[in-house]
């Protein structure tokens, strides 16, 4: 089972499952041939690889074509994208950006603009904070979920400009009421406009739209500065504060690395390592807030790389992950749009976060019912030989000896899992049990069969520990 | 507090079912001597040759005979111009203040949850609160509270979809000592080794439900009749549990009104009777109370194809102790008195019926739970003690 690797292969596994979602051992054995670096720098420059042609959906949702108003289709497709595409990252960072700037599609309930916020989020997602919170203030979609619609040059709607502060840059303590103020002054007229009448054509994308009529372009005094500022001003400030590094840090730690006390708390909290946070501040000010060197410092640091299995698998993480062992959708499905209600059940429904906070997460992802959701959803994927990343686990498996031991077994399953670090308790209970049923016999049909379903079992089992929730 | 029936004493149990979307109670409980009835709701509105009047001014829905059934036992009553002052027009929200009773904060604790702590503060019992559905509802969820969401009563628990029955006992045996809690390994590594263990107990528990039931009663083939169904499956098996909670989804009725609405009024009205009769069969219905509610009321004025989201709505206590009737006061329809310019006003606060029941059915102190102090109605019969 020793391929020949440059980098560590539990070391590998570790990255692809915080940059992407996890990978087959195949995949994992490609990568670990590169260096460390080389591998991150990959990574981080999605464009050396094709995107996932996704084109080929179309032969079983027609609909994502026309518009029709149904997220579950659209976030199958993300998952089809999540377990198929070359630049994990990428994938990876637009559903960080999308915890961060959580839009939802509950208020509009219009598909389309939704749709068109998280292509934004992933074509921006690795670029200077600047142009994703200039990508936001004017998306349709964000404009509409925080009412700057409604926020005029005469009269302000302060929704958008107290967020962009509270939630999207810099944290609730770093700036006062009057800079919310002159914040949602800038934004006045940032608007959009319906080019297709809904009526009767249906759902259609929407467009931005500057309202040079309806902005304010009177002076105004934002975080110590003063000009006739609009909003890209305002965006150009953020960028620059110090806060704002913290809180976007804190933001990528707590997802990247290991859970952190969620959002409310971070001005009253301070960071679980400090160090790690003040290394991304560091960096995000040397680089002018760009976004590619910032994660190329926290996925090279020694605090990352150390930080194995310490941060709980978001319901999408989870179920990506299991769908990366099962070997399916590899090729589109009819039924991609069931993974909607999956996570759902799990307590995550991508393109609708609960609010603008977004989704609470690490441990407040477990419930008993969602532990429930969890573990049967990945017995229930996994429990198939037929399937093809389970038959080449089983293949491995048996490739590596003619008579596997029972603690051989466990220790393989573990490995290929992962490599899966678990507790003493996790450990006794599997080998105990493998024990009771002896050696794994690959001499005959028979034997084979009944070899088969053991390690079948096993991968069951081994996903069924508390161990698994962990990245 | 507790409930004589039949000399026996019995703890009360509260069944809460949201109808989630909005339910349109201008069209469930109809004001079918309005003329501006009419007028504003050309399409969906209910003509009076076919709606089920039962007061001089008031009627049922067509589909909701079974209610209308109900109400003439005196076994219902009705809440009407539910809502409160800082609404929300948001499914999210509106359901979130309903779940949390925070109008303005968004809250981690839900109201129901606050009651878990109360009537079981050391988590003893995984099933003193139980849902039926898919995720847990915010009303039950809260940091160290314990509650159990079942999707599938029959295939409820760990490993369900394990066929045979030997290899499942087997690897939930597995199961209970991976699970098993070790000092050193970290409080998220031990949140998850109690979470495990809790919802063994619990399905073991709730294993025995479903081979202990018996009914004549026959239930409609929808999801919120065999959710109630497996209310009484539970509640009968005697595990102790005191707040069921189950959801009947679809009320979001922006278009296509009038089927949709009719379909959910019957197989709601009708599981509810249904439920009722299989209770009192088996002779566990006095301490049975059953809260209806929904996020909202809908627009006065229809759309054209069907109402949007509104103010003022309404709910409904159910159960052999309350005592039948109007409470609260039908929102005024004269057009000075819209909220907003379009929806019925709210006459009652939604925390005065929370307040009600804990107080006057659980016997709780409601003032923490629901955040204030709200003015109660009597809805019940004196045979609490």
């Amino acid at each position: 089972m020793t391929t020949k690797s440059t980098t560590d292969i539990a070391l590998t596994a570790h990255l692809l499952r915080r940059a992407g979602f996890g990978s087959d051992r195949a995949e994992l054995e490609r990568y670990a041939k590169r260096s460390y670096e080389d591998i991150v720098e990959d990574l981080l420059n999605p464009d050396r690889f094709d995107e996932p042609e996704d084109d080929v959906l179309a032969r079983f949702y027609p609909h994502l074509h026309a518009n029709i108003d149904n997220p579950a289709m659209w976030n199958g497709r993300w998952f089809y994208r999540m377990v198929n595409t070359d630049r994990p990252l990428e994938e990876k960072m637009t559903l960080f950006w999308h915890g961060v700037f959580a839009t939802g599609w509950t208020k509009s309930e219009h598909t389309p603009t939704i749709v068109d916020h998280i292509q934004m989020l992933r074509e921006n997602c690795l670029e200077n904070f600047r142009t994703l919170l200039l990508g936001i203030s004017r998306d349709p979609a964000m404009i509409f979920w925080l009412d700057n619609n409604e926020n005029h040059g005469t009269a302000i709607n302060e929704n958008y400009g107290r967020e962009i502060l509270e939630l999207f840059s810099m944290g609730i303590g770093n700036y006062s009421e009057d800079d919310i103020k002159s914040a949602a002054r800038a934004f006045t007229g940032w608007t959009y406009e319906q080019p297709v009448p809904l009526y009767p054509y249906g759902q259609r994308s929407v467009q931005y739209r500057f309202r040079p009529d309806d902005h304010d372009y009177g002076e105004k005094t934002f975080l110590g500065q003063s000009g006739n500022f609009d909003g890209n001003d305002v965006i150009d400030i953020i960028a620059k504060q110090e806060a704002t590094a913290r809180f976007i840090g804190r933001h990528l730690y707590n997802f990247f690395v290991a859970d952190e006390a969620q959002v409310p708390a971070w001005s009253i909290e301070p960071p679980g390592d400090q160090k790690a946070i003040d290394d991304l501040v560091r960096t995000w000010m040397d680089s002018d807030a760009d976004i590619r060197a910032v994660l190329r410092t926290l996925f090279t640091s020694e605090w990352f790389k150390a930080a194995r299995f310490q941060h709980v698998k978001s319901p999408t993480e989870f179920v990506a992950g299991v769908l990366k062992l099962s070997g399916e959708y590899k090729e589109p499905a009819p039924d991609l749009h069931k993974l909607e209600p999956t996570t759902i059940a799990m307590g995550q429904k991508l393109m609708d976060p609960p609010s603008v906070e977004g989704w609470h997460t690490g441990q407040e992802w477990i419930d008993g019912g969602t532990l429930t959701e969890r573990v049967n959803y990945a017995v229930d994927t996994l429990n198939d030989p037929s399937k093809p990343g389970v038959k080449a686990l089983i293949d491995r498996i048996r490739a590596a000896s003619d008579l596997t031991i029972p603690e051989d077994l466990v220790d393989q399953v573990l490995d290929l899992v992962g490599p899966l670090e678990v507790e003493p308790a996790t450990k006794e209970a599997l080998v105990a049990h493998a024990e009771t049923e002896g050696s794994l016999d690959w001499g005959s049909k028979e034997a084979v069969e009944r070899s088969t379903a053991r390690v079948v079992q096993m991968l069951t089992l081994v996903v069924s520990a508390r161990e698994f929730q962990f990245a | 507090m507790t409930v004589q029936a039949n000399g026996k004493t019995k703890d009360p149990v509260l069944v809460v079912v949201q109808l989630s979307g909005g339910n349109d109670f201008m069209n469930t409980v109809i004001p079918f001597t309005e003329g501006i009835y009419y007028d504003n709701r050309p399409l969906v509105g209910i003509s009076e040759d076919k709606s089920l009047p039962f007061t001089d001014t008031l009627a049922w829905h067509p589909s909701a005979a079974a209610f209308k059934r109900i109400y003439e036992q005196g076994k219902m009553a009705i809440v009407q111009g539910v809502g409160t002052e800082h609404a929300s027009r948001s499914h999210f929200r509106a359901m979130d203040i309903w779940h949390t009773c925070e109008p303005e904060i968004v809250a981690t604790e839900g109201w129901l949850a606050k009651v878990i702590k109360e009537i079981d503060p050391d988590s003893q019992n995984p099933v003193t609160a139980v849902n039926f559905g898919r995720g847990l509802p915010r009303a039950l969820a809260a940091p160290g509270v314990v509650a159990t969401s079942i999707g599938d009563l029959d295939k409820y628990g760990l490993m369900s979809g394990i066929e045979l029955q030997e290899e499942r006992d087997r690897d939930l045996q597995i199961f209970q000592r991976m699970y098993t809690p070790a000092i050193g390994s970290g409080q998220v590594m031990n949140y998850l080794s109690q979470t495990g263990n809790n919802v063994l107990t619990g399905a073991d528990m709730l294993a025995e439900a479903p081979r202990k039931y018996k009914s004549t009663v026959e239930y409609a083939d929808n999801p919120i009749a065999k959710a109630l169904r497996d209310v009484v499956r539970v509640h009968t098996a005697g595990l102790g549990t005191r707040i069921f909670y189950t959801n009947h989804a679809g009320y979001d009725h922006h278009a296509q009104e009038v089927p949709t609405h009719a379909r959910l009024l019957t197989e709601l009205t009708d599981a509810i009777e249904d439920f009722m009769e299989d209770l009192r069969e088996h002779d566990a219905a006095d301490e049975v109370n059953i809260l209806v509610f929904t996020e909202f009321g809908r627009r006065i004025k229809d759309n054209g194809s069907g109402t949007d989201h509104g103010t003022g709505g309404g709910a409904f206590l159910i159960g052999e102790n309350v005592k039948g009737g109007l409470y609260s006061e039908y929102p005024s329809l004269a057009v000075a008195d819209w909220k907003f310019g379009e929806d019925m006003d709210f006459t009652i606060d939604f925390r005065s019926i929370y307040s009600t029941i804990l107080n006057q059915w659980m016997g709780l102190d409601p003032i923490d739970i629901v955040g204030g102090s709200f003015e109660q109605f009597n809805p019940y019969k004196k045979t609490m003690v």
